[in-house]
This record gives structure tokens, sequence and C-alpha cells, in this order.
């Protein structure tokens, strides 16, 4: 069966700007696969290439080597991205629209029926419990509920796989544990979610398995109990490990 | 075409729940209605003037407005980050910019629709008629003429990193072809090689905006243009456009995101 999201020898480099300096490499030969239903946690420190990758899978960044498919579709075609959802890591929506009508207005984008438009927005509403406030504009919402509105935005299209970079960076333990069941919830339902995240203790209770990324390379991936019992870990320690970092007597 | 008429009623929405075209309109209004209140000596002449003096406010107001309203668009995005999720949808550059210029042109069309009627029922009050097919045919070359000004922005909105200098720029360029657009080939005339080609060259390469300013046609009341003339600049107007937006498109598709 073909995987959901394959990644080959996935190097991805930014040229400097500046005369002199030299090109700076986020990811070197990264190969990996995710099969569909699957949560797949995408763990490292910061600089380790994780958002450099996802940029790749949405097609914000084309590869510099390698190559990258979801759904069979290299993800440099604006059509691989009709089955995805996307929360990116803050609130990056249009403000000044109430949750409705940012809702209304990506249902647009990804050409639902205007029928059926309607019903699609209050299910995502009544998912991500934002009813109440579906005609306030997302300025006035907290962070948790405007994490929760693009939560529903990347929702809208009922998206067989979702990208979600940090979804619940900068929200208190009510906040995360919603995301968190609503992840669960997706889980369930046979979707395949493909997540960035630094709470390890999250990873663990979500996440089937997990890559961890360390200087744009491929440090270790498989279940999360069998790396806990191949190195006789906890999944943190096996982390601080894998990354190099010893903690001080 | 649907993900584009999408992203350009945002733009609309956006132009709407903010201040500056109510600003703009209710200063125009102020100074309408105070020169239009003015009646020195039943003088018709001086009725004209006024006419003058307030089309040419609305002229600038609709040009202030164009500009700031599309200088905004792309580098706003970027720095909020919102072209981030829009792009992680299946939208591709083209029909971003696509969007983003119908968007701007809509608002600012509407904008004008509001001007021209108020300016509209001044003037009948004043002078007891209101010949609306040429406030149509006045107010739709101006609003052509918008589009080409809101194209050329677009693109010197991804050429330009500050949006505050893409909008003067923009703003300098159109009053400058305004202004001078007609004088350039007899002011080539006048100059040394290679100066003279370079000047003249441009003369044919610019597009004339001043075409499209027919305010006479309300001023004076006029005779209507030949409809067959107005077609013919509305297709010059659609091809500046056109070109604009393909550069636009052209440049865009190179351009990182972050």
């Amino acid at each position: 069966m073909e995987a959901t999201v394959a990644i080959e020898n996935l190097r991805v480099e930014y040229r400097s700007r500046e005369l002199g300096l030299a090109t700076k490499v986020a990811v070197r030969g990264l190969s990996l696969a995710v099969g569909q239903g699957e949560v797949f946690g995408f763990l490292g420190p910061n600089g380790a290439g994780k958002t450099s990758t996802m940029n790749v899978l949405l097609g914000f960044v084309p590869p510099s080597a390698g190559s990258a498919r979801i759904f069979g579709v290299d993800v440099r075609e604006p059509i691989a991205r009709q089955r995805i959802g996307y929360l990116p890591e803050q609130t990056y929506y249009y403000k000044f629209l109430t949750a409705e009508e940012l809702l209304h207005f990506y249902a647009g984008i990804f050409q639902i029926p205007p029928a059926e438009r309607g019903a699609r927005v209050d299910q995502v509403l009544k998912l991500v419990e934002l009813e109440h406030a579906r005609k306030r504009q997302l300025k006035t919402y907290s962070k948790g509920m405007q994490q929760r509105a693009g939560l529903a935005q990347a929702l809208i299209n009922n998206p067989d796989l979702l990208i979600l970079d940090e979804p619940t960076s900068g929200l208190d333990p009510i906040g995360r544990m919603k995301v968190r069941e609503i992840i669960q919830r997706l889980k369930n339902e046979g979707k395949t979610v493909f997540f960035s995240s630094h709470e390890l203790g999250e990873v663990e209770t979500v996440c089937d398995r997990v890559a961890i990324l360390h200087q744009g390379e491929l440090k270790a991936e498989g279940r999360v109990a069998d790396l806990v019992a191949q190195h006789a870990a906890s999944l943190e320690q096996v982390f601080l490990k894998l990354v190099g970092y010893h903690p001080q007597p | 075409m649907n993900t584009v008429w999408s992203l350009a009623k945002v733009v609309v929405l956006e132009m709407v729940r903010r201040k500056d075209f109510y600003v703009l309109f209710i200063l125009t209004v102020l100074l309408t209605g105070t020169a239009g209140s003015v009646n020195l000596f039943n003088d018709r002449s001086i009725v004209r003037y006024l006419k003058e003096i307030c089309l040419l406010l609305i002229w600038l107001s609709s040009l202030v407005m164009a500009i700031t309203c599309t200088a905004r668009q792309i580098p706003m995005e970027r720095e909020q980050r919102t072209i981030f999720p829009l792009l992680a949808k299946p939208v591709t550059r083209g029909q971003f910019l696509l969007g983003k210029f119908l968007g701007c042109w809509l608002a600012v069309g509407m904008a004008l629709a509001v001007f021209y009627f108020f300016f509209g029922l001044v003037s009948a009050s004043r002078e007891q008629q209101w010949p609306v097919l040429n406030y149509v045919q006045a107010a739709w070359l101006h609003w052509v003429m918008l589009g080409v000004v809101v194209a050329f922005t677009l693109l010197g909105s991804i050429v330009f990193a500050a949006p505050s200098s893409n909008g003067t720029i923009c703003f300098v360029v159109s009053v400058g072809i305004l202004l001078l657009g007609r004088h350039l080939n007899k002011v080539a005339l006048g100059l040394p090689q290679p100066w003279q080609s370079l000047l003249y060259g441009s003369y044919f390469v610019i597009p004339h905006l001043e075409l499209f300013d027919v305010r006479d046609l309300i001023i004076h009341n006029w005779e209507l243009i030949p409809w067959g003339m107005v077609g013919l600049a509305t297709l010059y107007a659609a091809a500046y456009a056109a070109v604009f937006l393909l550069a636009a498109i052209w440049v865009f598709r190179r351009r990182p995101l972050n």
C-alpha cells in the first residue's frame, strides 16, 4: 500500500543572499514514510529541520534534492494539498473575520459546494467547541480559542492527512487536553496525523511512531515502545541521548 | 475561479472593516457639501469650478485608496504569516495574486460608486439635471484606469520590500503619468540622444492613464463618448493590467515566502 507521506533522500538548502556566507543545509538526506491512519510524531530540538521538512510537505519551499510525496502526488503540485489540513504553530489567520466567516472562506477555497458548507462549518465548530463564539471576530478570542479555530480550519475539508506544527504550544493544560482529545478522535476516525512537538509526554501518549531529527539528519525512527525498550530509557532520555545532550552531574 | 473569488471577498471584507474608506468618504462629503452649499452671485461657472474641485478630490481619494489598499496586501500577508495556512491549501500563487487584484479592484470600485453617487446627488441638486450616462462613462473609465494602477501596485508590492516605499513610488508614477504622460513625446524632442530615444520610447511603453480622465464630461455636460471608444479604452487598460499581473505572478513564483 502506498504511504500517505513518502519522503526520500530529502535535502533542503537555504542559499545566503550575502556574499561570502555559506549555504545552510537544513535537512540532509531525510527518508521516511508515514502510513495511513498513523499518528506520527516529528521530534527534534530547535533548528533540527522539522519546520523545513514541513515547509517542503506544504509546498512552501522546493526540495534542493530528493523528493516528497503526499498520497503519491509530488508536493510541488497544488492538488497534493487538497486532502491536507494544516495547523501552524501560531495563529496566522485573518483576525478581522469571525470564526464562521473564516471557515466559510476556507470551505470556498476547497470548493466545498455552497449547499454543504453550512453543515460542514457547524460540524467543525461543534468539534472544537466554538459554537458559542462563531459570530465573534478572531481578534477577540483567547489564545486557546484561536488555536481551536485554527484546528477547525484545518479540518474544514475533512482531510485525510493532518499536519500539525506544535499544536499545543502556548496552551494551558485544559487547552492541551482538548487538542489531544481531538487528535485522538481523528486517529479513531482513521485519519493520518503528522505532527511536530516538544512535549515528549504528549508524544508518548498520542503517537504510534516517532522520528527524531537532529541537525537535519534522522537519528531514530520507530514505534515509541520499541525505542524506549531498545535504549532502556524513557522517551525524554532517548531523545536527549540522540541529540547529544549530556546533563551535568 | 471560485478560489480567486473567495480570496477577493476577504479583501473586500477587510476594506469594509477598516476605517480608510470611511475617513476618505467623510472628508470628501464634507468638502463637497461645503463647496456645494456655496452660491456666489448665482454664477453657473462657479458651480463648474466647484464640480471640478470635488472631482479632483474623488480622483485623489480613489488613487490613495487603490494604492494603499493594494500596497499592503502581500507584505501584510507575509508579515502576519496568514499566507502560510492559505498556501497550504490547494491555492496556486497565481490564484492568490489574482484574488488580491480582484478584491482590491472591486473594493475600490464599490468606493467609487458611492463617491460618484454622492457627487451626482449634490451636482443634481445645484444644476437640476443629472446626465446619468455621462456619469456612468466617467465612473467606468475611472474604475478601469484604477485596475491598471492596482495591477502595477501589486507588482510593486512584490518587488519593493516596504509598503510605504511601494505606495509612494506608485502614487508618484500614477500622478506623473496623469499630469505629464501626454507631453512626454514633445519633451523628448528637445533632448539630446540617447535621452531623446529613451523618453520617446517610454512614451509608447507607459500606460496612458490620462486617457481615462474624462472629468470634463460631467463638469461641462459634454456629449457622450462613442461606446466603441469606451470599449477600446477598456481593452487597452485590460491589456496593461494583464501584463502587470503576469509580471507579478512570474516574480512571485520565484520569491521565497519567508
